[in-house]
């Protein structure tokens, strides 16, 4: 009973949730930060289609899913657009070398 | 069993993901998280998403990654953390117990067992939910959609603006 797949995802959610969170707040490449919030955003995806699957209403947490999907991906394209040009503008991607970087 | 595989899986490759530091190794671990997350969303009952979730998260953002550190470079990145360890250790700690007291007590499992049993009846309202109940967040998909098309022309393109501009000032 505790292997089974309503507590599973769960601990999937939540591990998910803190090894994107600790992603996000160690990397000190910005790709590496998209990457983190990419892994944390999957834990949300699972959380709604369990929450979906367990309130009856699968349907409502799909399509919840698939809105979160598609806003996933396009912040996933435009923060790698945005780590392209910081590139090519600065010459590093390494963020604590951003911060103190004037132009 | 193959729940556990699964899920064990998952979190083994997001780690990996993390902590990987060549660019490209990492968004192949992610890639594979997602293509075993989309197996969990198919194995809760959510099958029409996994798809979605297999071709868009583990395909599509797969490729741009690719594409993306293919024209940056796969450059390595020091180690050292911007962000004192402990005090990342303890955010993260916070934010999994902050989501566990919202998650937990909404947790009625004796309902999943019924609800899998009368997963045949549900089937087939998806479509319907999507396009009539939830048409304001299929607005929002198309919106997000064309920012996300400007953002690829912008990563294709931004180069050759440049030197166009710079060929003018010569």
């Amino acid at each position: 009973m505790i292997f089974s797949l309503p507590n599973i995802a769960i601990v999937v959610v939540l591990g998910l949730f803190g090894v994107g969170l600790y992603g996000v707040l160690i990397s000190r490449n910005l790709i590496k930060v998209v990457v983190g919030l990419q892994i944390a955003v999957k834990g949300a995806l699972v959380a709604f289609v369990l929450a979906g699957r367990l309130s009856s209403q699968v349907d409502v947490g799909q399509s919840l899913a698939l809105t979160v999907i598609v806003a996933d991906t396009i912040v996933a394209v435009v923060a790698l657009a945005l780590a392209v040009q910081v590139r090519r503008k600065f010459g590093t991607l390494d963020i604590p070398s951003l911060t103190s970087l004037r132009r | 069993m193959i729940n556990f595989l699964i899920g064990a899986g998952i979190l083994a490759c997001a780690i990996l993901a993390v902590r990987e530091n060549r660019l490209l190794v990492s968004a192949l671990w992610l890639a594979l998280t997602s293509a075993l997350v989309s197996f969990l969303m198919y194995r809760v009952g959510a099958a029409e998403v996994a798809v979605v979730e297999l071709s868009v998260g583990a395909g599509l953002v797969t490729v741009l990654f690719v594409f993306a550190i293919n024209i940056i470079g796969n450059e390595s990145v020091a180690s050292q953390a911007p962000l004192p360890r402990p005090l990342a250790w303890v955010a993260i700690v916070l934010g999994g117990l902050l989501l566990a007291w919202m998650i937990l007590p909404s947790m009625q499992l004796e309902r999943f067992t019924a609800v899998l049993e009368q997963q045949g009846e549900l089937a087939g309202l998806f479509r319907s939910v999507l396009w009539t109940d939830r048409s304001v967040d299929s607005l929002l998909q198309v919106v997000l959609i064309f920012s996300g098309v400007l953002a690829v022309l912008g990563l294709i393109g931004g180069e050759e603006g440049l030197e166009s501009k710079e060929e003018k000032q010569g």
